[in-house]
């Protein structure tokens, strides 16, 4: 029976802090330093001399395969293989694939995969896939969402429903006598990690065993098999280290299913990894959205009704973006309603993107807030506190489990010098319109169930086993630290092995719910070691200290390594989570503030300074923790003034698909970063008392910066990004 | 919305294949060599080339298009560099050849006949970390790690620029001593994306190398 949360933690050994919540290096930092860390395609320990396949992408966005034309492939030079739908034999379709891996005849999206070419080296592959030749019959199909919004249709979400409504918003609206009434855009963004998508496959008979890199292993397994059309028990996947997620490699995707297809068709192990220039279309991307927030306000700022709707696109089948979650949530009101509307798109498939939902909700909502301020006439930093809510606005009767906003709040001000902020374009500095912007950050806190696997070994070391993945984030470290204090070891005697469908089911790495849930199932294995542990030298496993390497209790004592002296204790447990996160709304907060200067003559704008304020719980470390709130500032800044994949209305695509035309942050672009994390606990999130932090630092970031360039300009630009010719036609009269 | 009636996608074929043709007819030696995109399935030329790598003499015989990024990774087996786009666009690959730092997807082996390269094995290890690979270590300059070993083969270069007077676009007095500060460290490192975003971190670490910063 898994460990199960249903009550608010009390004390436990997690709580010594003797490891947890120290800011160690990360264990995996010196491999990674030294280039010695292996990632999916470059496993020359694992298979020699495998073949290389070369994925060939539709050059369509919509229609069918008349034909295909391989001869001139084939005959070209060390081609091993040719596999498209007609030669894959019978294949499915994964449960969180919407659309197809190998396409055919049926096209859904422009690169989707037609083919894999598979030959003796890269260079052959390469070449002989520009031989493919495809003949097409390409139909219509809807690539605008501007074009398609009003027939955007109520979507099938599942548990969530599309609509919300509390109160009486539009009588209440109409009454306030404060009102905010506007539409904000946000594009099409791609998650653009470094490592491209990439897999190795190996068959043994019928198992095949994957070296990928993935997010989620037991979701990779489950839905290869179904692919493949084949049973999980004869897939292993294998990801212990990934260069980058950011949710775009949540799903198996066709470098996975490819290498597989291509392995069996040649009968030998093929890697494939997804060329740069067609992972953008071949791949899932944050679909653009159009939102309309409405807030009304009494005078003294009190918001009395709020809404939010947003119309986002997607292929058939596909999920919306879910842009007005946190409306329903943040501020007070008694009046709201929210609406979520879905357009068929023919573009490639929209899905998870670091927290999707709010990262483009929050985009919209705090400049909402912003402007809504300024009608006001109050300090946003005020607005936001005065309709602070320590309840859930919609049920009134369900509590935050923990919210400390307003401290995010009041401490970043004091620390950033936010009681200097400026008239609008009041603030020159030499050719520089300065201006400060603030936004809220916020984040709903998921949990999910998790499991891991530990072994006590005669040399005294603690190995934890589980399918986790580290995709950046410091689950290695993280993991050690918390079986280091359960155990009462030092950091340097846990091993920690990652990333293996071969190991226990656990949490994976998404929706910012990975390092909570997943210290919290390596808690639970630990609990269960402890008793093994200590049953075996006759202590009372309710009274046993684990410290210094010893279990004590009883006035016994015995080492560890001792008591695994004749064998191995191998413990396995799991934790699932009862429902807390539903007595009690669970979420994770925090503050943005920043400086911009915005260049007087040219509108370029530039970043100077950039604090964060957050509440997330215990920080189990915070070295680690402080990066991925820095790292989610960065890709907020690039949501703000860059980010943006172009549709190509005509032809279905998106044509800036490399890393040169899709511009993302770089160096000159980020100034130094502060992180503040408020000190606390939230007893109801899990035993380790922790929550996520890897996707609150983007929520809101964008919208800090969109006021901060209108507090130094004047200009307010709600269609993000916002680049220098949005803003160029509306700059101050003297700009040069 | 795509009407396919005036849009044929073998025209994509065409006009690449009109290209082709403009180029072959400026270049008849060439041309003899095959038409246009037929001559993709000639048979591979192999040639042999010596290089140094992190000390040690290498010789290979590559097929002629192969990349210093893959002879490197895929021959020698050293996948401390990173393929991330293989278009000279991201950084990942950055290694150290000649006392220089350059995008090895974006240069031939065959074209490093007697030359020294340095890749990221080549610095250090993680029993004898490069003192740049431990501050990146030390500041938390990276988090998923694949641009890691380009941020810093290009972060050992870029100091190295520096102390030789190299300006850059915001060096302001090309003639006043070269300092690192962060503004020189974030122009020269511009071409390494990290999109995990450790960039803030990543300059301490420099600056700290550099002996700016305790």
């Amino acid at each position: 029976m898994p460990m199960k949360f249903d009550t608010p933690a009390t004390t436990n050994p997690i709580d010594q802090l003797k490891v947890v919540g120290k800011p160690y290096d990360r264990i995996d930092g010196p491999l990674k330093v030294c280039g010695r860390a292996p990632y999916a395609y470059e496993r020359h320990d694992v298979v020699e001399n495998p073949a290389i396949g070369y994925v060939v992408g539709a050059g369509i966005a919509k229609g069918r395969i008349n034909s295909f034309d391989l001869a001139a492939a084939k005959a070209a030079p060390g081609v091993l293989a040719i596999v498209t739908h007609e030669s894959a034999g019978k294949l499915g379709i994964g449960k969180r694939n919407i659309a197809k891996l190998l396409g055919g005849p049926e096209i859904d999206h422009y690169h989707q995969a037609v083919a894999v070419v598979v030959a003796e080296t890269f260079e052959q592959a390469r070449a002989a896939a520009n031989l493919v030749r495809v003949d097409y019959a390409p139909s219509k199909g809807a690539f605008d969402l501007h074009a398609s919004k009003d027939g955007a249709v109520k979507p099938n979400m599942g548990e969530d429903e599309p609509d919300s409504a509390t109160g009486d918003f539009s009588a209440a609206y109409e009454a306030a006598p404060v009102k905010l009434d506007e539409t904000y855009t946000t594009p099409d963004q791609a998650h653009a990690m470094m490592e491209p998508h990439a897999s190795l496959a190996a068959w043994d008979g019928d198992k095949v065993t994957v070296w990928t890199s993935n997010q989620m292993i037991d979701w990779a397994a489950s839905d290869l098999a179904k692919t493949l059309d084949i049973g999980k028990e004869k897939v292993r996947i294998v990801s212990p280290f990934v260069g980058g997620g950011f949710g775009g490699k949540l799903f198996l995707r066709a470098d996975a299913a490819l290498a597989a297809l291509g392995a069996k068709a040649c009968g030998r192990p093929v890697k494939v990894a997804l060329p740069r220039p067609l992972v953008f279309n071949n791949t899932t991307h944050r679909p653009a959205t159009i939102q309309r927030v409405r807030i009304g306000a009494t005078r003294d700022g009190k918001i009395l009704a709020i809404a939010h709707e947003t119309w986002s696109g997607n292929l058939p089948k596909g999920r919306p973006e879910n842009a007005i979650n946190q409306t329903r949530l943040l501020y007070a009101g008694e009046h709201r309603m929210t609406a979520t509307r879905l357009a068929t798109l023919d573009l490639p498939e929209g899905n998870a993107m670091r927290a999707p939902g709010e990262a483009p909700g929050m985009m919209a909502l705090e400049i909402a807030m912003d402007e809504a301020a300024e009608k006001l006439g109050i300090d946003p930093v005020e607005f936001r506190i005065l309709n602070d809510t320590q309840v859930d606005p919609e049920k009134p009767e369900r509590r935050f489990s923990q919210r400390r906003l307003t401290e995010c709040f009041r401490i970043g001000a004091e620390k950033f010098g936010w009681s200097a902020r400026p008239q609008v374009g009041a603030w020159r500095d030499g050719r520089w319109l300065v201006g400060l912007g603030v936004a809220t950050a916020f984040r709903d806190n998921k949990v999910m169930t998790s499991g891991a696997r530990m072994r006590l070994s005669a040399n005294g070391r603690v190995a934890v086993e589980t399918d986790m993945t580290d995709i950046g984030t410091g689950s290695y470290t993280i993991i050690a630290q918390t079986a280091a204090e359960m155990m009462g070891l030092p950091l340097e005697r846990v091993d920690v092995r990652l990333g293996d469908s071969s190991f226990p089911v656990s949490a994976g790495s998404g929706g910012q719910w990975g390092a909570n849930s997943a210290t919290s199932g390596v808690y639970a294995a630990c609990v269960k070691l402890r008793e093994a542990v200590a049953r075996q030298v006759g202590i009372d496993p309710a009274t046993a200290e684990f410290a210094d390497g010893e279990v004590r209790g009883g006035g016994k004592s015995a080492s560890l390594a001792g008591v695994a002296k004749t064998q191995d204790i191998v413990v396995e447990d799991a934790i699932e989570f009862g429902d807390l996160d539903k007595t009690f709304q669970q979420s994770t907060f925090g503050a943005h503030f920043v400086e911009v200067g915005v260049d007087a003559a040219t509108a370029e704008t530039r970043i100077r300074r950039m604090l964060a304020v957050c509440a997330a719980g215990r920080i189990l470390n915070p070295k680690s923790a402080r990066s991925q709130v820095i790292g989610a500032m960065t890709m907020g800044a690039g949501a703000a003034l860059m980010e943006d994949l172009v549709v190509d209305k005509e032809r279905g695509f998106f044509v800036n698909h490399d890393l040169a035309g899709y511009e993302v942050p770089v160096h000159a672009d980020i100034p130094h970063q502060e992180v503040v994390f408020l000190d606390e606990t939230d007893p109801y999130s899990s035993p380790m008392k922790a929550k996520g932090v890897g996707e609150l630092g983007i929520c809101g970031v964008a919208a800090a910066i969109a006021n901060a360039i209108y507090n130094a300009t004047g200009v307010r630009v709600r269609d993000y990004p916002i680049t220098l010719d949005k803003l160029l036609d509306a700059m101050p009269e003297g700009r040069a | 919305m795509t009407d396919p009636q005036h849009w044929d996608p073998s025209r994509r074929d065409l006009m690449v294949s009109v290209a082709a043709a403009a180029v072959l007819a400026a270049a008849p030696e060439l041309a003899k060599a095959g038409a246009g995109l037929a001559s993709e399935s000639r048979m591979p030329t192999y040639a042999p080339v010596a290089f140094t790598v992190n000390g040690e003499a290498r010789q290979l015989e590559v097929d002629t298009r192969t990349t210093l990024l893959d002879a490197l990774r895929e021959r020698l087996h050293l996948t401390g560099t990173k393929k991330g786009c293989d278009h000279g666009q991201c950084g990942a690959c950055t290694v150290i050849v000649d006392g220089h730092r350059i995008n090895s997807c974006l240069t031939l082996a065959v074209m490093h006949e007697g030359s020294e390269v340095t890749t990221i094995e080549g610095l250090g290890d993680p029993d004898n970390l490069h003192p740049m690979q431990a501050a990146f270590v030390k500041h938390d300059g990276y988090q998923c790690g694949y641009c890691t070993p380009g941020q810093i083969c290009s972060a050992v270069a870029t100091l190295a620029e520096i102390k030789a007077g190299v300006p850059s676009h915001v060096t302001e007095d090309l003639f006043g001593e070269m300092l690192p500060t962060d503004a020189e460290i974030r122009e020269r490192m511009s071409g390494n994306i990290c999109r995990c975003g450790a960039y803030s971190n990543i300059v301490e670490a420099i600056a700290e190398v550099a002996g700016r910063r305790a």
